[in-house]
C-alpha cells in the first residue's frame, strides 16, 4: 500500500514546492525564455475547456466544451463534448479528427493554416519556443502573475488565415487562447485546470 | 528391294513436305503465357464474370508502384515527378500518388452537381423542419475545428450537400501523404496507384506500361540532384504478374530446352559412340516436337507456354523411338527391316496405349489439359511414324553404333535376379498403398492459386503493397446486369440502399457503385423535385432559422441554387469527363456483348471478413442481380476441373485395358501388363505424399505419361511364352530409353513453375519404378524351371 502512494505523494510535494517557490523566484519581469522554461515544467496536463466562436455570418457566437490533455512533447488531445462528440488528436506531425464514424488523418504539412492553429496551442503548452518561433513572432506583455503572449503568423499563407493569436496566463499555466481570423471571425478558448493538478 | 526403296523415298518426301508445313503453320502461331488456358470453354455467369475481371476488369487493370531505399523527401520528389511524366502518357488512364491533381476539378464538379448527386435530397430535407435541423447541424460543424474548412460553403450549401458527397467518396482509405506523396503506413515507401488503359490480359501493353514506368523512374533519378541512387523501383499488380510470368516462362522453357536437349545428346552420344545416329536419332523427335505446336495451333488457335514446358520434356520421350530401332536392330540394313518385323509391332502397340490415355485429356474443359492431350498425341505419332518409315531409309548403309551386346548380357543377369526382389518390392508398394490410404484426403490441392507461375516473393510484394495501399482486393462483387444504361443503375440503386444497411450495421466497410458518380435519369429526376420552387422554399427557410443564430438573409445564394438545380440538365457520362470520378463510373459501369452491368465492389471491415450469407440471401430476391465471391468461384473452377481432370484420367486408363484386352485378348496377360504401371502410379502418388507435396492437375498428367511410358517397358517384358528370353540388346535399349526420358523430366522438377515443376518430380521418379517392376514382376521361367 504505502509503496503504491509512495510516487503520487512526491509528485504533489514536487507541485507544492513549485507553488512555493516560483512567485518568489519570477516576480521580476517576465522574459520570453523563463516563461518558456516554465512551461516547459509541465510534461502532462488535463484540463477542461470552453471556447466561443464569434463568425460573422452567425448571429450569436457558438460555444463548444470539452477536455485538453497534452503529453509532452507532441502529444495534443482536444475532445470536444458539446454540442457534437468531436476528437482532435495531434501527435507528432499527424493530425485525427474524428467527428460521428468519421476519422480523418491528416499530415500537419499538407495543412499550414489549420497546423498552424493547433501548433500555437501544443507548442506554447510544451514551452517549445523554437516551434512556435519556427512559425511566428512572440511578444510577451506582464509579469508571472498575469502575461499575455501574442504571436503573429511569419508564414503569409498563414497569415492569409489567422491574423494573430493572443494567449493569456498566469504562472506556468495557460488561462485563453484567443485565435483572430483574418477576415475578423475570433474564437476564445478558456481553459480551467482540474483543482487536483496532475 | 527396289519397290522398297522406292517406297522409302515417297516416305522421304511426304515427311518433308509434312514437316514445311508445321513450320509455316508454327510460324503464324500466337504463343500465349496468360490464365486464358485456365478458363472453362463453356463457363457459368459468375464464371464468365470471373473471367471478364481477371482479363479486363478494373483490378486487372492496376499497377501498384512503391519506391524505397533513400529518403522520405527523395522519395516523395521521385514520386511526384515520375507521375507527372506519366500523367502525359496515353498508356495510363490515371496515376495516383495522393497529389491534388484532379482536386479542382472534382470539387466543382461535385459542388455544381450536389443536388443531383447527393442521397441526402429528399422532399423531408427540404421542408421547414428538415432544414431547421440541416441548418442546425451545419451550425454545430462550424464550432468544431473543421469549421474553418467550411465556413465559405455554409450561405451556398446550408443542408451540407457538399460535405455529405465528399465523406461518401472518402470513405475508402488512403495512405497517409508524406511530403505530399502517398507512403506506407510505416512511411519506408513511396507509393503510387496507376490505371493502365489496356486490359491485364494484354501483356504486351502491360510490358510496355511497366517499360514507361520504369523509364520515367530512371529520368527521375538522372535529374534528382545526386545521392539517390539507393532509391529503388518496384511494382506489383495482375499486369505485372502476366508479364512477369511470361518472362519466367519463357525463359526456363528455353533454358530446359536447351539442356535437356544438351543432355539427351551426350547421353546419345556416350551410348552410339557416333554423331551420324545422334542426328538421325534427333529426327524423330524435332518431327515429333514440331507436328506438336502445330497441331495445338490449329486445335486451339494459339499455344501456350507451358505446353512447351510440357513439349520440352516429351523430347526424352520422344527419342525412345529410335533408340529401339538402333539398339534393338542387329549391325546391318537388312536386320533393320527386320526390326520392323519383330519388335515394331510391340511399340506401334506402346504407342497405341499412351494414344489412349493422353485421348482423354482432350475432353477436358480446362483447354490448358487439352492442349497438353493434343501436343502428347501429335508429337508421339509423329515421332514414332518417322522412326517407322523414314528413319531405316535415311540410315546409311555403314551405319553402326557402338557395340552394346556387353550391357545387355549385364542387364540380363541383373533381370534374371530381379525376381528376388519381388517381397521386398510387395512390401514397398504395399507401404505405398497404405500412405496413399492414409493420407487421401490432403493428396489434392484444389486452390487455383496452385497452379500460379507467380514467385513466392513477388506474391508477398504484392500483398505488402495492397496493404500500404489499402486497395480493395475485389474478392466479393454484387454484379447488377440489365439491358439499358437507366435500369442498370437504377437496379444499382436498389442494391446499394441494401448494403448502406449492411454498412450501418457493421458487416460491411464500405462499397462502391456508379450510381454514386452517375445516379439514374429517375433518380435524378427525383431530386429535382425534391428541391422545392424558390417562393415555397424561402417560406420554409423564414420558418427553420427561427431559433438558430442565423438570418435568412444569409442564403440568398441556396435559394439561387436550388432553383438553378431545379431547371439543371441531368448529368450524363461524359459530364465525368476529366474528373477522378470518371475511372470509377468506366471500371464499374460495363457494356459488353450488348448487355450493361454495372460492378459494386464490396469492402470487408477493418480487421474483419465479409459474412457473405446474409449479403447474399438479402440479395437474391432481385433479379438480375448476381452476388459473387471471385475467390470461391475460381477455387470452384479449379476443383471442377481437378474433378474433371481425374475422372478423365481413369477413363484413359480403362481406354488403355480395353485397348489391351482388344490386343491380346487374355485378361491376365493385360493384369501382368498393367500391374507394374499401377504399382509405379501408387509408389509416386506415395512419395510425393510423403514429400508433403500436394497434387495439382499437373501431377496427374505426370501419373498419366508414367503410365503411357511404362507400358512400353511392360509390354515388352511380356510374353506369351517366358521360355523366350528378352534379348540382350533389347533390355539395353530399354535402360537408354528409360534414362533420357528421366533426364528430360527429370530437368523440370527444379524448375520455379509449380506446373512444370508437378510435371517433373512425378514422371522421372515414376518412369524408373515403372522399369523396376516391370522386370521384378514379369514371368521368370527361369526361376519356375529351377524350381520345379
Amino acid at each position: 500500500m504505502t509503496r503504491l502512494t509512495r510516487p503520487r505523494f512526491r509528485l504533489c510535494a514536487l507541485v507544492w514546492l513549485a507553488l512555493l517557490v516560483s512567485p518568489i523566484v519570477q516576480a521580476a519581469p517576465l522574459s520570453i525564455a523563463q516563461l518558456m522554461a516554465g512551461l516547459a515544467k509541465h510534461p502532462q496536463g488535463a484540463a477542461t475547456f470552453t471556447e466561443t466562436k464569434t463568425i460573422s455570418i452567425l448571429d450569436q457566437p457558438i460555444e463548444s466544451s470539452g477536455e485538453l490533455l497534452f503529453i509532452a512533447p507532441a502529444r495534443l488531445e482536444k475532445r470536444t463534448l458539446k454540442p457534437k462528440p468531436e476528437t482532435m488528436v495531434l501527435d507528432g506531425d499527424t493530425l485525427t479528427l474524428e467527428r460521428g464514424r468519421r476519422k480523418h488523418v491528416l499530415q500537419m504539412k499538407d495543412y499550414p493554416e489549420v497546423a498552424g492553429m493547433i501548433e500555437s496551442i501544443r507548442a506554447t503548452l510544451a514551452g517549445d519556443r523554437k516551434a512556435l518561433e519556427r512559425v511566428y513572432h512572440l511578444a510577451l506583455d506582464g509579469g508571472h502573475e498575469r502575461w499575455t503572449l501574442t504571436l503573429t503568423p511569419l508564414d503569409p499563407r498563414v497569415g492569409a488565415v489567422i491574423a494573430r493569436i493572443r494567449m493569456e496566463g498566469v504562472g506556468n499555466v495557460v488561462r485563453s487562447v484567443e485565435i483572430i481570423q483574418a477576415d475578423g471571425d475570433r474564437s476564445l478558448m478558456t481553459i480551467e485546470q482540474p483543482a487536483p493538478q496532475r | 528391294m527396289i519397290h522398297m526403296r522406292r517406297r522409302g523415298t515417297a516416305a522421304i518426301v511426304l515427311w518433308l513436305i509434312f514437316l514445311l508445313a508445321c513450320v509455316g503453320i508454327i510460324s503464324r502461331t500466337h504463343f500465349t503465357t496468360d490464365l486464358s488456358a485456365f478458363m472453362p470453354r463453356t463457363p457459368t455467369p459468375e464464371q464468365q464474370l470471373l473471367m471478364d475481371q481477371v482479363s479486363d476488369g478494373l483490378a486487372s487493370r492496376l499497377i501498384l508502384v512503391g519506391i524505397e531505399g533513400a529518403d522520405a523527401p527523395t522519395r516523395a520528389s521521385l514520386s511526384r515527378q515520375v507521375a507527372e511524366r506519366l500523367r502525359a502518357d496515353r498508356t495510363f488512364v490515371s496515376v495516383n500518388n495522393g497529389e491534388p491533381v484532379n482536386a479542382e476539378r472534382d470539387r466543382a464538379f461535385l459542388f455544381d452537381n450536389r443536388y443531383l448527386l447527393s442521397p441526402a435530397v429528399t422532399p423531408e430535407r427540404f421542408s421547414a423542419d428538415g432544414l431547421n435541423s440541416a441548418l442546425g447541424d451545419s451550425i454545430d460543424l462550424l464550432a468544431s475545428p473543421a469549421g474553418l474548412l467550411v465556413k465559405s460553403l455554409l450561405p451556398r450549401d446550408p443542408t451540407g450537400e457538399m460535405l455529405q458527397l465528399l465523406e461518401q467518396l472518402n470513405s475508402g482509405t488512403q495512405p497517409q501523404l508524406v511530403e505530399g506523396a502517398w507512403a506506407s503506413r510505416d512511411g519506408a515507401r513511396a507509393l503510387m496507384l496507376m490505371q493502365t488503359r489496356a486490359a491485364g490480359s494484354d501483356t504486351d501493353a502491360q510490358q510496355h506500361a511497366m517499360a514507361a514506368i520504369r523509364q520515367a523512374f530512371d529520368q527521375a533519378l538522372d535529374q534528382a540532384p545526386g545521392a539517390t541512387p539507393s532509391a529503388q523501383l518496384v511494382m506489383t499488380g495482375p499486369g505485372v504478374f502476366s508479364v512477369t510470368s511470361r518472362d519466367t516462362i519463357k525463359r526456363q522453357v528455353t533454358r530446359l530446352s536447351i539442356i535437356s536437349l544438351a543432355l539427351i545428346a551426350t547421353l546419345l552420344l556416350l551410348v552410339y559412340r557416333s554423331f551420324s545416329a545422334l542426328a538421325l536419332g534427333l529426327l524423330p523427335v524435332i518431327s515429333g516436337a514440331l507436328a506438336g505446336i502445330a497441331a495445338v495451333s490449329l486445335g486451339f488457335g494459339a499455344v501456350h507456354g507451358i505446353t512447351l514446358g510440357f513439349g520440352t520434356a516429351l523430347i526424352g520421350e520422344a527419342v525412345d523411338y529410335s533408340i529401339y530401332l538402333f539398339v534393338q536392330s542387329e549391325q546391318n540394313s537388312a536386320d533393320h527391316q527386320n526390326w520392323i518385323k519383330r519388335l515394331w509391332p510391340t511399340i506401334r502397340l506402346g504407342v497405341l496405349t499412351s494414344i489412349a490415355g493422353f485421348a482423354s485429356l482432350l475432353l477436358s474443359g480446362f483447354p490448358g489439359l487439352a492442349q497438353l492431350g493434343l501436343y502428347a498425341i501429335a508429337g508421339l505419332i509423329t515421332a514414332a511414324t518417322v522412326t517407322r518409315f523414314v528413319l531405316p531409309s535415311l540410315l546409311p548403309v555403314s551405319f553402326r553404333i557402338h557395340d552394346l551386346s556387353a550391357i545387355g548380357l549385364t542387364l540380363s543377369r541383373v533381370v534374371q535376379r530381379a525376381a528376388a526382389l519381388r517381397w521386398p518390392a510387395a512390401i514397398v508398394l504395399l507401404a505405398a498403398c497404405a500412405i496413399v490410404v492414409d493420407n487421401r484426403a490432403s493428396l489434392w490441392n484444389d486452390k487455383i492459386a496452385s497452379l500460379s507461375p507467380v514467385s513466392q516473393a513477388d506474391v508477398e510484394l504484392d500483398t505488402r503493397l495492397r496493404a500500404d495501399m489499402g486497395a480493395p482486393d475485389v474478392r466479393y462483387l454484387v454484379v447488377v446486369s440489365g439491358a439499358n444504361q437507366e435500369s442498370v443503375l437504377r437496379a444499382a440503386e436498389r442494391v446499394s440502399t441494401l448494403l448502406q444497411t449492411q454498412v450501418e450495421q457493421g458487416q460491411l466497410a464500405g462499397f462502391e457503385s456508379p450510381s454514386r458518380y452517375l445516379p439514374s435519369v429517375a433518380t435524378q429526376r427525383e431530386r429535382q423535385a425534391s428541391l422545392p420552387p424558390r417562393p415555397v422554399l424561402e417560406t420554409r427557410l423564414a420558418q427553420a432559422v427561427q431559433g438558430l443564430p442565423v438570418r435568412e438573409q444569409l442564403f440568398t445564394p441556396f435559394l439561387a441554387d436550388t432553383a438553378a438545380a431545379r431547371s439543371q440538365r441531368l448529368l450524363q457520362a461524359s459530364d465525368l469527363q476529366q474528373t477522378s470520378m470518371a475511372m470509377a463510373v468506366d471500371a464499374l459501369l460495363i457494356q459488353q456483348h450488348g448487355q450493361w452491368r454495372a460492378l459494386l465492389p464490396l469492402t470487408a471491415p477493418e480487421g474483419g471478413s465479409i459474412n457473405a450469407e446474409p449479403i447474399r440471401a438479402a440479395l437474391s430476391a432481385m433479379p438480375d442481380v448476381l452476388f459473387v465471391d471471385m475467390k470461391a468461384e475460381s477455387d470452384r473452377l479449379y476443383s471442377g476441373y481437378l474433378r474433371e481432370a481425374i475422372a478423365l484420367s481413369l477413363g484413359g486408363l480403362v481406354a488403355i485395358i480395353v485397348l489391351l484386352l482388344a490386343v491380346f485378348r487374355s485378361p491376365m496377360r493385360v493384369l501382368r501388363i498393367i500391374a507394374p504401371l499401377a504399382a509405379a502410379v501408387m509408389t509416386v502418388t506415395a512419395g510425393l505424399s510423403l514429400f508433403g507435396q500436394q497434387m495439382i492437375i499437373l501431377h496427374l498428367v505426370g501419373l498419366l505419361l508414367v503410365a503411357a511410358v511404362g507400358s512400353n517397358y511392360a509390354l515388352f517384358f511380356d510374353r506369351p511364352d517366358p521360355r523366350t528370353p528378352i534379348l540382350p540388346r533389347t533390355l539395353a535399349s530399354m535402360l537408354f530409353a528409360s534414362l533420357t526420358t528421366v533426364a528430360g523430366f527429370g530437368l523440370l522438377a527444379f524448375s520455379d513453375v509449380s506446373l512444370l515443376q508437378a510435371l517433373g518430380v512425378t514422371v522421372a521418379p515414376g518412369v524408373i519404378l515403372a522399369l523396376f517392376y516391370s522386370a521384378i514382376f514379369a514371368r521368370q521361367a527361369d526361376a519356375c524351371q529351377s524350381n520345379a
